[in-house]
């Protein structure tokens, strides 16, 4: 085994991890921020459940990839998260309040209407802080010596408010595509109906990006306008993905929503990397220059080669017991 | 006045960890208790066990659930306040961390949802073999942590190049000198924390007369489980002293409250440590005890203050004096031990009203005692981070601003506040509930488990007639 090569394996493991916990808080997030807007109560009911038995399992994502990234790329950790300060602290607050909303909801009647709020404000909050996170990814930080020298507010710039937006409006589309999968009658004709204004609002945000990125970034830029015509497949997918979404909506497909808009936050997050690659702090750290040491990041893997697929097999697991549809006033045994 | 972003990410740091911590050390302890009672419930078929697991699970729940929630903030705190020193550490402490977030995961995920949900679902020996993975996931788990601690005191097997540490040997690192001594000390203060709160809420529920016969045997078990522990704690405790005595003399000196290196050195009961002044004001003391304790011979020298320059002592008078909360807490435990041992004659122990009254009050001390321990141990470190090689004004994020610093300190106490009020709060309705209603379970049997605080099954709000009416909740 070369140096290279576990610098490469640890890329994608975090990698990994990062689109794991992505797509999946992705969707108990767009709960949360779809809640307000539900036609009932016992929807709301309807729609917690659907959710409870895997949120915390795709919430442990988050802690592994920041735990990770410490183990594997500490440069990444120490430069992105002090210039994400004022951002990480609200994405957590908000993790925090939607995670004790799921626990005490279900056993208030009285103070019902503070969790309602507590589990959709968090929702909201954690979901716009991490949008505001990759579009302050995009903007690049100021970097010195390997420390960040920026100031607090940096990361919140009018680009990185349409980020936040952009993946609020995405997060609900996971959420709306989830509940056209996962429940029926009156709750799943309300996620057909907001399911299209969801992807339009996406589809806008993600334009405006396409056009504003390459005026922020220049390597970006040089990137996709130089002689590598093979990643504008990246976009070309994640355009059929929308197209696949509408369409299956259109014919009231049940499940496919939910796949086409994971294949679109997929091919999104992927044309994200390659737009950079090998930068992994913009504008000019590389893989390379972030890792930590060899033996380090050997010691971690001979333990994650275990521990990984254990960890895959039991999530799977949980989905499959846990499938179907999900009915009012009844739940899984 | 000039915000120093430095004093507030330590003041940050000792709030969030602090907060954190009072859920594992109960949880450690518990769980280990939970599966002993799993396992007579399996060995004698006795409904007191069943009764007793299941309810003690119950609030296992709702600890575990709140540890797992303030925990999430603990993985970012490195790089957000301490980035210079996460960078430095990274290649030792970042494996260490990883190690045990895949602990508590792996922990969590395959078997916890056994324990709280699977007790009528699978087979009586499978439900036990989960409690005991449950137990030993928590033990592996403050393995990782206090190995990675315990580096900060000992830092030992790594190489210190360029400001970055390198692993030379990571047995020598993961087992380094003071790891042995501070796990087992914690290990012991996580058993006594367990004890004395179920030993507490034992002793409240006989006072009110409900469910003795289980509740008497959970108290006796807690009294003799306190009588092993109460004073093997107080032994293992000197000898992680004469560790610290060994690596961390500073650390020693504070503690004692001793400015000056010298022989026959008293054992201070009371003093006002005076840093400015180098002194101590109104000491009162047994002469030679600390020499005594410390080196076993009554002339023994004792490490002092004056050894190294006021800027790289300790804050004395706070590690002084939570040292001092810390033994007096501790020496309080062994008589409450001794005295359950005294009652048992005739069975008094769980038929004397002060003594269960005395009981109630010492289920909190364990957590203040536990807190005053890392108080000592953590800022008795300072000026410290990695003992030696990293101060704190090195390892603090250079971008970070006074404000920020503020904003997020303000933050996490409001967040946590509100959140603590409202666990705590539940935690006394589970405790107010209590273990006899069994048929609760069966009435929220279309509640959706897999939630740790599903397992709980109380309402939040409190009902007019006590406990026994579930609430109308959506859906059901």
């Amino acid at each position: 085994m070369g140096m290279l090569d576990l610098v490469l394996i640890w890329a994608f493991i975090i990698g990994f991890g990062i689109i794991m916990y992505v797509v999946m808080d992705g969707f108990d997030l767009g709960m949360g921020i779809l809640f307000p807007f539900a036609p009932t109560e016992e929807d709301r009911d309807t729609m917690m459940n659907s959710v409870a038995p895997v949120w915390d399992g795709n919430e442990t994502w988050l802690v592994l990839g920041g735990a990770g990234l410490l183990a594997a790329f500490p440069l990444v950790y120490t430069t992105i998260l002090p210039a994400l300060y004022i951002g990480v602290f609200l994405l957590l607050a908000g993790l925090i309040f939607r995670g004790i909303a799921f626990e005490f909801r279900f056993k208030a009647s009285t103070s019902r209407y503070l969790w309602n709020w507590a589990f959709a404000g968090g929702s909201t909050l954690a979901a716009f802080a991490q949008g505001a996170v990759v579009g302050a990814y995009i903007q690049g930080f100021e970097v010195t010596d390997g420390v960040y020298t920026g100031g607090a507010l940096d990361w919140l710039s009018p680009f990185t408010v349409l980020t936040g937006f952009g993946l609020l409006a995405g997060y609900a589309l996971l959420g709306s595509t989830w509940l056209i999968m996962k429940t029926e009658g009156r709750l799943q004709e309300w996620a057909y109906r907001i399911t299209v204004p969801l992807l339009l609002g996406v589809l806008g945000v993600f334009v405006i990006i396409s056009i504003w990125t390459p005026f922020v970034d220049e390597m970006v830029k040089d990137r996709w306008f130089s002689n590598i015509t093979i990643i504008w497949i990246l976009p070309a997918l994640t355009l059929i993905c929308a197209f696949q979404i509408f369409r299956s909506v259109r014919n009231r497909f049940e499940g496919m929503p939910f796949v086409a808009t994971l294949g679109l936050f997929i091919f999104t997050y992927l044309g994200l990397i390659v737009s950079r690659w090998p930068y992994v702090v913009p504008p000019d750290i590389t893989l390379w220059d972030a890792a930590s040491a060899y033996d380090s990041q050997l010691f971690l893997l001979i333990g994650l080669v275990f521990v990984i697929p254990v960890v895959l097999v039991y999530t799977a697991w949980t989905y499959w017991v846990f499938r179907g549809k999900v009915r009012a006033g009844e739940g899984y045994h | 006045m000039e915000l120093d972003p430095l004093i507030l990410s330590r003041i940050q740091f000792a709030f969030v960890v602090s907060f954190h911590a009072i859920f594992p050390v109960f949880t450690i302890g518990l769980a280990s208790y939970i599966a002993v009672l799993e396992g007579l419930a399996f060995k004698t078929k006795n409904p007191s066990w069943v009764k007793l697991s299941a309810f003690w699970t119950r609030v296992f729940a709702v600890v575990f659930g709140m540890g797992v929630v303030s925990g999430i903030v603990m993985s970012f705190q490195f790089g957000t306040n301490w980035s210079n020193f996460a960078q430095a550490t990274a290649n030792f402490l970042g494996p260490m961390l990883s190690y045990e977030v895949v602990t508590a995961f792996f922990l969590e995920a395959a078997f916890l949802g056994v324990l709280l949900f699977g007790r009528d679902k699978v087979p009586p020996g499978v439900h036990l073999f989960a409690a005991v993975m449950v137990a030993t996931g928590t033990f592996i788990s403050s393995f990782w942590i206090l190995s990675a601690n315990s580096w900060m005191h000992t830092p030992a097997g790594t190489e210190f190049r360029d400001g970055v540490f390198f692993v030379t040997s990571w047995s020598e690192a993961i087992f380094n000198p003071s790891f042995p001594y501070r796990f087992t000390h914690m290990v012991l203060a996580s058993f006594l924390t367990g004890g004395f709160v179920v030993a507490g809420v034992s002793a409240w529920y006989l006072l009110k007369g409900r469910e003795v016969e289980a509740n008497r045997k959970a108290l006796s078990m807690c009294l003799w489980l306190l009588l092993v522990i109460a004073p093997t704690q107080a032994v293992v405790g000197d000898f992680h002293g004469l560790n610290t005595m060994e690596h961390q003399p500073m650390k020693v000196a504070a503690m004692e409250g001793n400015w000056e290196t010298s022989r026959n050195v008293p054992l201070l009961l009371f003093a006002i440590p005076d840093q400015a002044n180098q002194t101590n004001r109104f000491e009162i003391g047994i002469p030679g005890m600390a020499s005594f304790i410390l080196t076993h011979e009554w002339d023994g020298e004792v490490p002092g203050l004056n050894e190294v320059a006021a800027e790289e002592q300790p804050p004395v008078a706070i590690v002084f004096w939570a040292f001092r909360v810390m033994v007096g807490l501790g020496l309080l435990m062994i008589v409450f031990a001794f005295a359950g041992l005294v009652l048992r004659a005739g069975g008094r122990y769980w038929q004397t009203p002060w003594f269960l009254q005395g009981l109630r009050l010492m289920s909190l001390t364990p957590f203040v005692a536990v807190l005053a321990g890392w108080f000592v141990t953590e800022i008795g470190r300072a000026p410290w981070l990695v003992q030696g090689l990293m101060n704190h004004s090195e390892a603090v994020t250079p971008s970070l601003t006074g404000g920020m610093a503020l904003f997020s300190l303000i933050g996490y106490f409001v967040v946590y506040a509100l959140v603590f009020s409202a666990g705590v709060y539940y935690l006394m309705r589970v405790l107010y509930v209590g273990m006899e209603d069994s048929d609760i379970d069966k009435e929220y049997e279309s509640d959706r488990p897999k939630r740790p605080f599903s397992a709980a099954h109380v309402p939040f709000e409190i009902d007019d007639n006590d406990t026994h009416k579930p609430l109308n909740q959506g859906g059901h």
